[in-house]
């Protein structure tokens, strides 16, 4: 795509630091509130989630983001969700985004698959035009047929599933944020998943990519970051990145979660329903 | 930016965290933008409020109804109110209370109660407020059938001031949104505003001439109650539509005003605090 070439970079994240403010105990009242405010004893502790990360993602490229558990990752990729600010630096994120991380968010079990699909998409920004123009292909993708009528509580996990992960990338988006490898729906839907993503990647799409597999981020993507309680530890080349992280995480990461199916390509987040 | 050839798609905004609006006018934008999440949002809390109910949507005509005899049959023997037609007098008040009321708690319950979903995808906050305020519209709109329907069997004569509906419907619309982020941004951080909140409304209830007339007050206190909000709404509701006569200009200029400054506080407080939301609901 010729927009590829027009975009010198997709993501681009500068010294962006993320800090959540929490009062120390939970002032649950008013008065105490009051009491409290009046004595200047309110407390807060301060958790810097990242600081000072800078990384760029190109359009077509699949940036992978490693790190232990509580690195920062989800936190980085909620800040270019624009779901968190950043305290300090600055994100830039080009075109429509796309994040595959709390897929269903936002489902209705009483509602029917076809009410969900309007919610759900106008959740995500599209306009109920949109929804409606794009509506039948998303059905036929999502394998729901005449369920498609029926109210949410009454699918299987897969089904619900396989309807979000349709509403979540039914326009190809420049940036899409995944997270996690876990998969949706069985091997054959997951296949699909893998084949669509793979085209936006080819039409230009930048995927910024959080896995704790080292073998996924080895296959699929060329640069990633290793972060390390809120702070780059290590930028560059996947396989190098993930050769640090794997040497010096390995007491830490429980045995290495390297073992993941051959056959398995793009992971796509879980579906969760709220029932 | 070099080598910005050519100016992208119009859905193809750039999203720069460092160039944002101040919180109140990006969230007004952003939420005119989601409009169509706003109507989904209504669509939904009127579907699945009585989905699985045999009467279903006819219970939003059918409650009030409801408690409108009850409180008919209690208030007009015991108290014997000089209202002309008690019937459609404390129909109309619970009418616009409840209005008030329901929307309120629900624009500050959809906000926690959705809360996963602000901490998961980026959407306007306030979303969950102003589809609340819509919720009770559409039933307000409900409720007017058999509203008219009681009227013409209790031999009411249609006036045309029942066309000047929307007046009363906009001001305790303003006023209840205003109210509504106010407490939606304050119970994010305090859990105790929501039950809090259910005892005051029924303080508040009494406090508002919404089963008596005004005018069985001591003057003093008649005077009082005129600094309550919802006052205003009320009564110019029910002169449109219960009277048919006009209401005073200076009760119609009141309540607008005070739902407009409601509304600009409470927008003001609740964006002030919304970018905090995400990880605090």
């Amino acid at each position: 795509m010729s927009e590829a070439v027009n975009y010198p970079s997709a993501v681009e994240l500068e010294s962006v630091s993320v800090r959540y403010r929490v009062p120390r105990e939970r002032v649950s009242g008013f008065k105490e509130y009051a009491i409290r405010w009046i004595q200047g004893r309110i407390e807060y502790i301060d958790f810097w989630a990242l600081k000072d990360v800078s990384l760029s993602v190109a359009p077509g490229e699949i940036f992978g983001l490693m790190g232990p558990n509580g690195a920062g990752k989800t936190t980085l990729l909620k800040t270019v969700a624009r779901v968190l600010e950043p305290t300090e630096g600055r994100v830039r994120v080009r075109g429509r985004m796309a994040p595959l991380l709390e897929l269903g968010a936002g489902f209705h079990p009483e509602l029917t698959g076809r009410e969900n699909v309007f919610l759900y998409g106008t959740l995500l920004g599209h306009t109920r035009r949109e929804m409606a123009a794009m509506f039948d292909e998303i059905v036929d993708y999502a394998g729901l047929g005449a369920f498609i009528d029926s109210p949410l509580r009454v699918y299987s996990t897969g089904m619900a599933s396989r309807l979000a992960f349709a509403v979540a990338t039914c326009q190809r988006a420049d940036v899409l944020l995944i997270d996690e490898a876990l998969a949706v729906g069985d091997a054959a839907f997951q296949e699909k998943c893998s084949e669509r993503l793979e085209s936006f990647r080819s039409e230009g799409s930048a995927i910024l990519f959080v896995s704790h597999y080292a073998d996924a981020v080895r296959r699929l993507c060329k640069r990633a970051a290793w972060l390390a309680r809120g702070e780059i530890r290590q930028v560059g080349s996947a396989d190098g990145v993930v050769d640090a992280y794997l040497s010096t995480e390995a007491g830490e990461a429980p045995a290495q979660d390297a073992q993941i199916p051959d056959n398995a390509s793009l992971p796509v987040a879980r579906a969760e329903i709220r029932k | 930016m070099p080598g910005l050839a050519g100016s992208p798609p119009a859905d193809h905004a750039l999203y720069d965290s460092s160039q944002r609006r101040t919180p109140f006018v990006e969230e007004l934008l952003t939420v005119y933008q989601y409009r169509d999440l706003v109507l989904q949002l209504i669509a939904r809390t009127v579907k699945t409020r009585y989905k699985r109910s045999v009467l279903g949507v006819a219970w939003t005509m059918i409650n009030p109804l409801l408690t409108m005899l009850v409180l008919t049959l209690v208030f007009s023997t015991i108290f014997k109110f000089d209202t002309g037609n008690y019937a459609l007098f404390v129909l109309s008040g619970l009418l616009i209370w409840n209005f008030f009321a329901q929307s309120t708690t629900a624009a500050m319950g959809d906000l926690i109660w959705s809360g996963g979903l602000v901490g998961r995808i980026y959407l306007p906050k306030s979303a969950f407020s102003v589809a609340a305020i819509g919720t009770a519209l559409v039933n307000l709109g409900f409720a007017l059938l058999p509203y008219a329907l009681i009227a013409l069997a209790l031999g009411v004569r249609p006036a045309w001031t029942w066309l000047l509906l929307p007046l009363p419907a906009l001001m305790i619309a303003l006023l209840a949104l205003g109210v509504g982020l106010g407490l939606s941004a304050a119970a994010v951080y305090f859990p105790d505003v929501m039950p809090t909140y259910e005892v005051l409304l029924m303080a508040w209830m009494y406090l508002t001439p919404v089963i008596y007339p005004l005018r069985v007050l001591p003057a003093g206190v008649q005077l009082l109650l005129k600094f309550n909000p919802v006052f205003y709404p009320l009564t110019v509701f029910r002169a449109l539509l219960v009277d048919g006569v006009l209401p005073s200009a200076a009760d119609v200029a009141i309540g607008l005003l005070a739902g407009l400054a409601a509304l600009v506080m409470g927008w003001w407080v609740f964006t002030r605090r919304s970018r905090e939301m995400a990880y605090r609901v």
